[in-house]
């Protein structure tokens, strides 16, 4: 490890710490250190150990060996968040909230409020309304998690981190799922904590985050450490290519020119359905098409509507040229239609189950044969998807809630793919994904396209509908505010559009 | 979903946690097949082992209609008292048809045919209410416990429904007679827990149900119908009513208010005790039929013995399902801790 003496203390230290589930070792004899006031980043590709490492920081897991030492002095933190206590709050990479519970009620859980014995609500919730204030977020301490969007749970788990006065503060991927409004105010809100002195633990996959916020970097590969350096040695090109261990070459695949004369295969006139408003636009064969504009404009709510997932108040839907009126799930798929969702715990994956049920799910009919499945043609399948999607788990039988996030939704590609949709709508394809799985994404994406499947990309990260897509629609409050194509398919234009500043007349 | 031999590549100390939970059932038999024995060698006699397979054979039988519904993430605790209200309206139907129709095997098929119409109908009105009514399953075979059990009470006018003698003497053979040394109702069970164990391990149905119980929402995404599927394990349920309220009818010929109490507490007890898990997700039929015979073990154990009082068999019952239910319990924690 670099150390730089002129440093203050570590407030935590992790010393060679090993740890194998079972016989499967996934972390080698790592070490790291947070100090107070720092932002530290923790990067690596999809399952590289940094969540593992981020576990055991926090007494979530133990180590198989090494030590944790917590102001110099070895320490065995107590388990299951128990370590709270002690100033170290992990907020997990999978959000860890009470979903029937309040926002208040969450923020408080296990150390509430009283007085005289009864809970004193109304100092619980001028307290959670102070910090949401502070934090600059719209809602009530009495709201649902249920209700929230995933961005406003992940800015509650904040809350509930500062509320407990943390001065470890070890976040998982917390910008996964933020927009860069959202994350910019997540952002300055790291930096008053770090002003406080509360050392950061951040995990993170956008690595021009790490440049902005780190202050060190620390990079582990397979489960070996690889370096920890300033973040101001560093570019995010050569923390790439530190994490994959090779040169990366371009992220986006080459371009090529879709081809606007090939037959249309989604047709949608005036579609409205919850938080969908009056909708129209259309799809060609091979063509890949952008869906951009804020969380919560009403993107994933159209298709959701189009796959049978919500009701269709109107509108029509032509599908390779024919009217197909509202569908089941299992209609829009046999018709060729696939959605693949954001939300890969809540809705995309049976956490709980092995992969091989997982990946067979979407299109299990396939596998039927004389009324029963056949285990082998699943088996096949999976040896067959492990290769083609570079799913990376070390051990075949685990259930898919222990994989990597990445790797579950590399895993998620490939039950989507499984039913060989001729139209396959991709929800944020690239949420907590590393670079060199982004770009086997963008170059997967980009082939399929070439060999004639049209694919709806609806994301949030800018850079890669701009980097991918022929054609970008732009969404804000239910309605299409702009499509872009050619040169206009810039960062500027799309904000424009997302934000209402401009609205196109669309014919 | 998948049995232990399908883990064929899992490591030593998973592979023991799981042959645990597959094996724990038949252990729990065993010990108390030795118990029995020790305590009164005629308790391995030949009759009172097709005796208490005979036994088990009703509760057996809806337990596996059980493990659907329950894998499948729901509950049904109207199955006694529908038993009981199809005993009394087949015994109804088969006295009335008899100076139409006379009391033959016709007779006797009619009430069969019709026991498994009312068995197929009540669970379909279980699934639709719950899915279509999106009321809790819980809420709503509790109405429709209550209805049941208030129906036979009605139909038997306060007292008892008897089978006309005739019919009975027809209808006998079905809970009496034995095919090569087994029982009828032996049979059935066995014809039912093979149908129940393909369909659950080996057909897409069986998938469907245990990812409906897993994850409802990951279900709907994966384009299972998930209203249909719910409602197919009820009708299930349904349907291993009516086989077993045909093999029950003529053991007594009779049905009246209390007949079927407390079967969908052993049904349900029987599943747990197999190793289903209660809220969804993972289902084990053969654990089931385990189930189903440890807890009428427990009962026929007692029967033999003076050491316990015949009247704490449900004390014995309840302990075993608690047990057995701890025992799951820490088996997972080991499993995630390693
Ligand atoms: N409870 C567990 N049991 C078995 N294996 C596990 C468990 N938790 C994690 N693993 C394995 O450990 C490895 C590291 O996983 P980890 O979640 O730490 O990766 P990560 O670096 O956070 O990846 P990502 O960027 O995709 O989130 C993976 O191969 C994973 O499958
Ligand atoms: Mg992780």
């Amino acid at each position: 490890m670099s150390v730089d003496t002129t440093a203050p203390a570590a407030v935590i230290e992790a010393v060679n710490i090993s740890k194998s589930f079972g016989p499967v070792p996934v972390l080698f004899s790592v070490s790291m250190d947070v100090r107070p006031g720092e932002v530290h980043a923790l990067i690596g590709e999809n399952g590289a150990g940094k969540s593992t490492l981020m576990k055991i920081l926090s007494g979530f897991h133990d180590p198989t060996s090494g030590q944790i030492r917590l102001d110099g002095k070895q320490t065995d933190l107590p388990p299951n968040g128990g370590a709270e206590k002690l100033g170290v709050v992990l907020i997990h990479q999978e959000l860890n909230l009470a979903e029937q519970m309040t926002v208040e009620e969450n923020v408080f859980l296990g150390r509430e409020l009283k007085s005289n014995g009864f809970l004193d609500k109304a100092a619980m919730q001028a307290t959670v309304r102070k910090y949401l204030d502070e934090i600059g977020l719209d809602i009530s301490p009495t709201d649902r998690i249920s209700d929230l969007t995933i961005a406003q749970k992940q800015m509650v788990e904040i809350v509930k981190a500062v509320s407990r006065n943390a001065r470890i503060l070890i976040m998982d991927e917390p910008t996964a799922v933020l927009t860069e409004e959202e994350t910019q105010v997540f952002f300055r809100q790291v930096e008053k904590l770090k002003e406080s002195g509360v050392g950061i633990v951040f995990v993170s996959h956008k690595l021009n985050e790490v440049k902005e916020i780190a202050d060190r970097v620390t990079i582990l590969r397979d489960g070996q450490w690889i370096d920890t350096r300033a973040s101001s040695d560093l570019t995010p090109d050569m923390m790439a290519q530190m994490m994959v261990g090779r040169e990366l070459s371009d992220l986006y695949p080459p371009m090529h020119e879709a081809d606007v004369d090939a037959e249309l295969v989604l047709e949608v006139q005036n579609l409205r359905a919850p938080s969908v408003n009056n909708v129209s636009f259309s799809l060609r064969k091979g063509e890949i098409l952008g869906f951009s504009g804020l969380i919560g404009s009403g993107r994933t709510a159209v298709f959701e509507a189009i796959c049978g997932l919500a009701p269709i108040e109107a509108g029509t839907i032509r599908l390779f040229g024919r009217d197909t009126g509202p569908t089941t799930v299992a209609q829009a798929r046999d018709l060729g239609l696939a959605y693949l969702t954001k939300d890969r715990k809540e809705k995309g994956l049976l956490l709980d189950k092995k992969m091989r049920p997982n990946l067979t799910l979407f299109a299990l009919p396939k596998f039927v044969r004389n009324f029963r499945l056949d285990s082998k043609a699943e088996e096949d399948a999976l040896n067959r998807a492990i290769r083609r999607f570079d799913v990376r788990a070390r051990d075949k039988e685990i259930t898919v809630g222990k994989l990597s996030g990445g790797n579950q939704q590399k895993l998620l590609l490939a039950k989507i793919m499984e039913c060989d949709p001729k139209i396959v709508i991709i929800d944020e394809p690239t949420r907590g994904i590393d670079v060199g799985t982004k770009q086997q994404i963008y170059h997967f994406i980009a082939a399929l396209a070439a060999e004639g499947v049209s694919v709806v990309v609806i994301s949030s990260e800018m850079p890669e509908i701009i980097g991918i897509c022929h054609r970008v629609v732009v969404m804000r409050e239910g309605h299409i505010t702009g499509v872009l194509t050619g040169d206009h398919i810039n960062e500027n234009e799309i904000m424009r559009y997302a934000a209402g500043l401009k609205r196109e007349e669309l014919h | 979903m998948m049995t232990a031999s399908d883990d064929t590549a899992a490591k030593p100390a998973k592979r023991s946690s799981i042959d645990f939970k597959t094996i724990g059932p038949a252990v729990a038999l065993l010990i108390l097949c030795i118990i029995g024995f020790l305590l009164n060698p005629a308790f391995v006699s030949e009759g009172n082992l097709t005796n208490l397979l005979t036994r088990s054979a009703f509760i057996g039988i809806i337990a596996v209609g059980a493990t659907f519904v329950i894998t499948a993430g729901g509950i049904d605790l109207s199955v006694g008292s529908m038993a009981a209200a199809i005993s009394g309206v087949m015994i109804i139907i088969m006295n009335n048809a008899v100076e139409t129709m006379g009391s033959g095997v016709p007779t006797v098929l009619l009430g069969c045919g019709l026991a498994i119409v009312l068995g197929i109908g009540a669970g379909w009105v279980n699934g639709a209410l719950t899915t279509k009514g999106k009321i809790e399953a819980f809420i709503v075979t509790l109405g429709t416990m209550g209805i049941y059990r208030s129906l036979v009470t009605y139909f038997a006018d306060g007292g008892t429904l008897s089978l006309n003698f005739d019919i009975r003497g027809t209808y006998r053979p079905v809970y009496y007679d034995t095919f090569l040394g087994l029982p009828f109702p032996v049979w059935v069970f066995i014809a039912v827990a093979i149908c129940g164990w393909l369909l659950l391990n080996r057909t897409a149905f069986g998938r469907y149900c245990t990812a409906i119980g897993s994850n409802e929402a990951v279900a709907r995404y994966s384009a299972i119908n998930v209203d249909r599927v719910k409602t197919l394990t009820y009708v299930i349920q349904g349907l291993c009513v009516s086989f077993a309220t045909i093999i029950y009818v003529p053991r007594l010929g009779s049905a009246s208010a209390s007949t079927g109490v407390l079967w969908e507490l052993e049904a349900i007890a029987a599943v747990i005790i197999g190793g289903t898990v209660l809220k969804g997700g993972y289902g084990r039929i053969g654990g089931t039929i385990l189930g189903a015979l440890i807890l009428t073990t427990i009962g026929n154990i007692l029967n033999f013995t003076d050491v316990i009082s015949n009247y704490l068999n449900g004390t014995m019952q309840g302990l075993i399902i608690i047990v057995a239910v701890f025992l799951q319990r820490s088996d997972w924690k080991l499993g995630k801790s390693k």
